[in-house]
């Protein structure tokens, strides 16, 4: 076979491209640690502050992240919508709690109240990631893989433009909740109640999850049809509630995780899905897609990158007001994950061979 | 779940089914608050809104389709039978209405679905209050049972009756954009808008004249039987072809006199008509030959605008001063740039990761241009102001910052004459397509985009014929955005959104993907419309969303599919005589 001088110099640009790419961004994060490390520009317990909210912050990315890894490891379908559940489910728990908030019961029996809120919040993401999959996802299971992916698209657009509709264009800002404010403190460092709620409940999620994919029978239906769906299907399996019950599991983890989103910013909005829905599916992606705890190393590293990357890198090499780039330090490590490591930190573990 | 297999009988639950699934569908209309934002727009005049003829729709729609399936599962009675299920789908459709009219009446709703306001309940009690809550129910069934009726009818006379009916709505939404210009142009015109429409919607005379017009059109030419079809039909192929020529020829001229006579509002849209096909167009070639989903074209689009703001704006940002017409081409170039710098790492990568990708650069590049770090240079959230208009003739010198340069010829400087600029680069942009699609690059791209590795086991170079994809695409959008630079005269780094990118995919995915005469068709139906409904703007990105669900499901080609696509998919829509007709006759 004989390569054209055209192929050939393709071929140098993109092995060139890669290093290039790669280099650059070594040479941003080696000099821009050393640098802003020796301007002394934060205090010791900044850092560790930065870190502790990256880890909050990561929790939630690790509670969505599992729905996507969930569903991407059955369907191998990237469920854009995934995101605009996790909405969902903060506006459900919104009215709640500020239903309680006003009757008083939010400052009588928090736990309860927040236990309803967080209770309705997955009933309302589960029935919409239901219905959804019923309606968009599975007449369409047997399409060429782009199609679902824009049907899915088409899906995050009408439910997030459907709330915008419901309540309007506006923020809905949470309720306080007065047994989550001050912090505690864990060997020196100060870690606000909150944040150690999120992360707590989200470690929580998730073994329950893994308990739930490791040891129940739908668990194993979901491993076998992530497997091979026809021999699943032989098996006596039903592939049609397996994959209703990954979507409705996923979902109704993305709902706790809507209201735990809502209770650390106090705020809900129709847009306030999409954006931790992409750094979410990023962090599926960081940690392995398929893989649940991969799914919950990606989030945390993602958060941790996110908060200490402005100030640790960006910072570092000159650049002002680096927390504007805060999102795109997510989006740049997604693609270098696509780029240099496809199958993530962990590996895949429920799939081994992707379409 | 509303499908029933044929073998089944017809039951009673199907068609409550299928009425309760119409009643949400109502009940979500209203909690979205489209029926309240069109409640001052009138179908016909005072008498039905154009929010009221939504859920009437609903209900007929609704009625038609249990009526259908009470046919389809072949009961016994079948005239009766399909009469009793419509009634009973839009009684079921009018029970859950009635049920939020009195939810509404009766607890404060509005807490928290913000749209249930009394004007809308009383808009759908006609002001009768509670004691009004019967109304929408026997309505919505009483609807129901006329799309049983319809139904029933034989296709000769449910055809132009149907077809009438939307003539009417569409006629009702029109109005408004109608009327105005008809009324300046004084004497008979004006007369006739006065007579036929009112300032809202039609006058009661204006629906009946537009339903026996539009229903007798229907009759004579597009009815299988009729006979213009018939002679279109015995007409021979290269016949056939100039009758089609003809046809393209007479869309390009009315495009061509379409904003003389109007306001600049209609100009403005049509601007922006051209601009999204001009995207579209690229978009086409990655996503609808190439099969290469990206969701961060609006980065090429942000690239060329950018070009031509900073090497044109007499602002402060602005670096070199030169005329528009020697910055078109740096755009477009520095867009194909960035379309190979942007593409050569990511399209390794497959499909639908892809996607994740594009949209993460895309991203990057928004937040980049409104960062503070480029501020210096990209005027940061302020943007770069102050854009050169292009000039045909002799530009002036620059004498200063923010001092326009005097154009010594025909200055294009408001969306008119523009918008002669956006359709030469549309026309030229849309053969260049065609040629593309009809080369060996274009058939390399399509086998691409049907098997990537049986295209490569046939010697297809895949990182290099997904790279020119990518290139050309930018090349397109680029080109559009240098445009849209000229014309709001100023670039902001928040235009540049993600949302701009889901538009051009709504457009090349709902005109049929890889479809070029699809990507007109999706931006006068994606784009036009909105625009020529305001109040419809806030709900445009609902409807994108529903779009591109729906076509996906039931129509995947899109409304114009290509002709490959419709060889492949064996809907011989033309019933082309000749299978190997060749490709040049399928430019349309």
């Amino acid at each position: 076979m004989h390569t054209s001088a055209t192929e050939r110099i393709t071929d140098w640009a993109v092995w060139a491209f890669l290093w290039g790419f790669r280099i650059l961004v070594l040479l941003i994060v080696v000099v821009g640690t050393i640098q802003s490390l020796r301007s002394g520009q934060y205090t010791s317990d900044q850092w560790i502050d930065f870190v502790v909210f990256g880890i909050a912050r990561g929790s939630i990315y690790a509670v969505l992240a599992l729905g996507y890894t969930m569903v991407y490891g059955i369907l191998r379908m990237i469920n854009f919508a995934h995101g605009d559940v996790f909405m969902a489910g903060a506006f459900a728990g919104y009215f709640v709690a500020n239903g309680f908030s006003r009757t008083g019961f939010l400052e009588r029996q928090p736990v309860v109240a927040l236990l309803i809120a967080v209770l309705f919040a997955m009933l309302v993401s589960t029935t919409i990631a239901v219905v959804l999959e019923r309606i968009a996802y599975r007449p369409l299971r047997a399409a060429p893989r782009l199609v679902p992916l824009i049907s899915a698209l088409g899906a995050s657009f009408f439910i997030e433009y459907s709330f915008r509709g419901f309540f309007g264009p506006g923020v809905y800002a949470y309720p306080a909740v007065a047994p989550l404010a001050g912090e505690f403190n864990i060997l020196g460092i100060g870690v606000l109640k909150m944040q150690a709620l999120v992360v707590v409940a989200a470690v929580i999620m998730m073994a329950i999850l893994y308990t739930i994919v490791m040891r129940t029978k739908i668990g194993k239906a979901m491993r076998a049809v992530s497997e091979n769906k026809d021999v699943a299907r032989l098996m006596g399996i039903d592939v049609d509630r397996t994959i209703v019950a990954t979507f409705a599991i996923g979902a109704a983890m993305a709902g706790a995780g809507g209201v735990l989103f809502g209770l650390m910013f106090h705020q809900v909005n129709f847009l306030s899905g999409f954006v931790p829905g992409i750094k979410a599916f990023a962090a599926a992606v960081l940690g392995g897609i398929g893989n649940v705890v991969g799914a919950m190393v990606g989030g945390m590293v993602l958060g941790v990158f996110e908060s200490v990357g402005p100030a640790l890198f960006l910072g570092g090499v000159g650049i002002i007001r680096p927390y504007q780039l805060q999102d795109a330090i997510a989006y740049i490590m997604l693609v270098l994950v696509l780029l240099f490591r496809p199958s993530g930190i962990l590996g895949e573990r429920l799939s081994t061979k992707k379409a | 779940m509303t499908m029933t297999t044929a073998d089944r009988r017809w039951r009673i639950s199907d068609s409550i089914r299928i009425g309760l699934v119409g009643g949400i569908f109502a009940v979500y209309l209203c909690l979205i608050g489209i029926v309240e934002a069109l409640g001052d727009r009138s179908v016909i005049e005072k008498l039905v809104s154009v929010g009221q003829t939504l859920l009437l729709l609903t209900a007929f729609g609704t009625g038609y389709f249990a009526a259908q399936q009470a046919l389809a599962a072949g009961a016994s009675r079948k005239t009766v039978t399909s009469l009793l299920a419509s009634l009973l789908a839009g009684l079921g459709t009018g029970l859950l209405l009635g049920l939020l009219v009195l939810l509404g009446y009766l607890v404060n709703v509005r807490a928290v679905f913000i749209n249930v306001s009394p004007a809308l309940l009383d808009s759908l009690t006609l002001g009768l209050g509670i004691s009004g809550v019967w109304l929408p129910v026997a309505v919505m069934a009483f609807v129901g049972l006329m799309g049983g009726v319809v139904r029933a009818l034989p296709a000769s006379v449910r055809s132009p009756l149907i077809v009438g009916l939307g003539a009417v709505v569409l006629g009702g939404l029109f109005s408004g954009l109608v009327r105005p210009p008809m009324i300046a142009l004084k004497g008979t015109p004006e007369k006739v808008a006065r007579f036929l429409m009112g300032p809202t919607g039609l006058t009661p005379w204006g629906a009946v004249i537009v339903f026996a017009v539009v229903a007798a059109i229907d009759i004579t030419i597009f009815q299988a039987s009729s006979p213009v079809r018939k002679s279109y039909r015995e007409l021979p192929p290269n016949r056939r072809k100039i009758a089609r020529g003809t046809l393209l020829v007479l869309a390009i001229l009315m495009a061509i006199v379409l904003p003389r006579g109007s306001g600049p509002f209609i100009a403005q849209v049509v601007v922006l008509i051209c601009l999204s096909a001009l995207m579209g167009l690229g978009m086409n070639i990655t996503l609808g030959f190439a099969g290469l989903l990206d969701l961060g074209f609006v980065a090429f689009f942000a690239v060329g605008a950018y070009t031509v703001g900073m090497l044109t704006s007499y602002g402060e940002f602005g670096l070199a001063h030169l005329p528009f017409w020697v910055v078109l081409p740096i755009a477009v170039l520095v867009a194909m740039l960035t379309g190979a710098f942007l593409g050569l790492p990511v399209l390794g990568i497959r499909g639908d990761y892809l996607a994740i990708a594009t949209l993460g650069f895309g991203e990057v590049v928004r937040l980049l241009a409104g960062s503070d770090f480029l501020a210096p240079w990209l005027g940061g959230p302020q943007g770069v102001i102050g854009i050169q208009k292009p000039c045909l003739g002799w530009l002036g010198p620059f004498v200063g910052t923010d001092v326009p340069r005097v154009c010594h010829g025909i200055e294009l400087g408001g969306p008119k004459e523009i918008y002669y600029l956006a359709l030469i680069c549309v026309l030229i942009v849309a053969l260049v397509a065609i040629r593309l699609r009809d080369s060996r690059l274009g058939r390399a791209w399509m086998a691409i985009r049907e098997d990537e590795d049986v295209a490569q086991g046939l010697g297809v170079n895949l990182i290099q014929t997904k790279l020119m994809a990518y290139v050309l695409g930018a090349s397109f959008a680029g080109l559009s955005g240098a445009i849209f630079a000229v014309l709001v005269g100023s670039i902001f780094a928040s235009s540049m959104q993600l949302l701009v990118s889901i538009n051009v995919v709504a457009i090349v995915v709902v005109g049929g993907m890889g479809s070029i005469p699809g990507v007109i068709v999706g931006s006068l139906a994606l784009i036009g419309l909105p625009e020529a409904f305001r109040e419809f703007s806030a709900y445009r990105l609902l409807f994108y969303g529903a779009a591109l669900i729906v076509v996906m499901i039931a129509r995947p080609a899109g409304l114009w599919p290509s002709v490959i696509t419709k060889r492949e998919l064996h809907v011989d829509l033309d019933d082309e005589t000749d299978p190997a007709a060749s490709p040049s006759a399928a430019s349309e």
